[in-house]
């Protein structure tokens, strides 16, 4: 999968979580996550686990707290990736 | 790990929630993937007052609320519980974070439900179930998902 592929595919997740409409629809890789497309920081759980389950990878809780941009996500997703 | 699974008792007296707005009478079944407990409707709440004058019916906002502090709280706490010892536990505080819920009866005062719940998942302390209030037919009054996460305080 390419980088664009990824990324696109990691918006999609975000999507239904994404409260902020004008940043989803304006999301570059340095959107952030939280302060911008204003995902609640409860749901990063579900993101997580969507990741995990679309991508057939784990992601370490310590890795989680890492992640403040799409393009974070994209990198931990293709670090898990074999 | 650090603490011990609870018993029932031990697991109801630790719902934060009091009278008059506590849901749970009764844990039946508890262990780490399902909790099933009861509450009767107590026919004098005060809301039924006003839900609605001369035809009492119970809040659906309030089912969901048993709901959860049978689901999210209980099962919540049962599960922190055996992470960590009680007076780290203590300080954790049930949030609830959201909610999906379909109605498909009433329940009338006096009622007594049983709440039914299974765990979806369990992670960074943010649990989400899948449940449903029972009435003593088996009917099914709600069902849906919903979660909550444990802040420490």
């Amino acid at each position: 999968m390419s980088k664009e592929e990824l990324f696109a595919k990691v918006v999609e997740i975000l999507t239904p979580y994404a409260k902020n409409r004008a940043a989803l629809a304006a999301v570059t890789p340095e959107t952030h996550i939280l302060d911008e497309l204003e995902v609640n920081s409860a749901r990063l759980v579900d993101v997580v686990l969507a990741f995990e389950d679309q991508f057939d990878i784990e992601i370490a809780d310590e890795d989680v707290d890492a992640v403040e941009t799409v393009a974070d996500c994209v990198a931990l997703i293709q670090q898990k990736l074999p | 790990m650090a603490g011990r699974p609870l018993t029932p008792a031990e697991l109801l007296a630790r719902i934060p929630q009091r009278e008059p707005f506590r849901f749970v009478d009764e844990i039946l079944e508890v262990d780490d993937e399902h909790v099933l407990a009861s509450y009767t409707w107590r026919p004098e709440a005060d809301f039924y007052r006003g839900h609605f004058p001369g035809d009492p019916v119970t809040p659906g906002v309030l089912l969901v609320e048993s709901l959860a502090q049978s689901s999210v709280v209980a099962l919540g706490i049962y599960l922190l519980a055996q992470e960590l010892p009680d007076e780290e536990a203590a300080k954790v505080v049930p949030f609830f974070t959201d909610a999906s819920i379909e109605f498909s009866g009433i329940v009338r005062p006096g009622t007594r439900v049983r709440m039914e719940s299974k765990k979806v998942f369990w992670r960074r302390r943010k649990l989400r179930i899948e449940g449903r209030i029972l009435l003593d037919d088996d009917s099914v009054v709600c069902s849906g998902t919903l979660a909550g996460i444990g802040v420490t305080r």
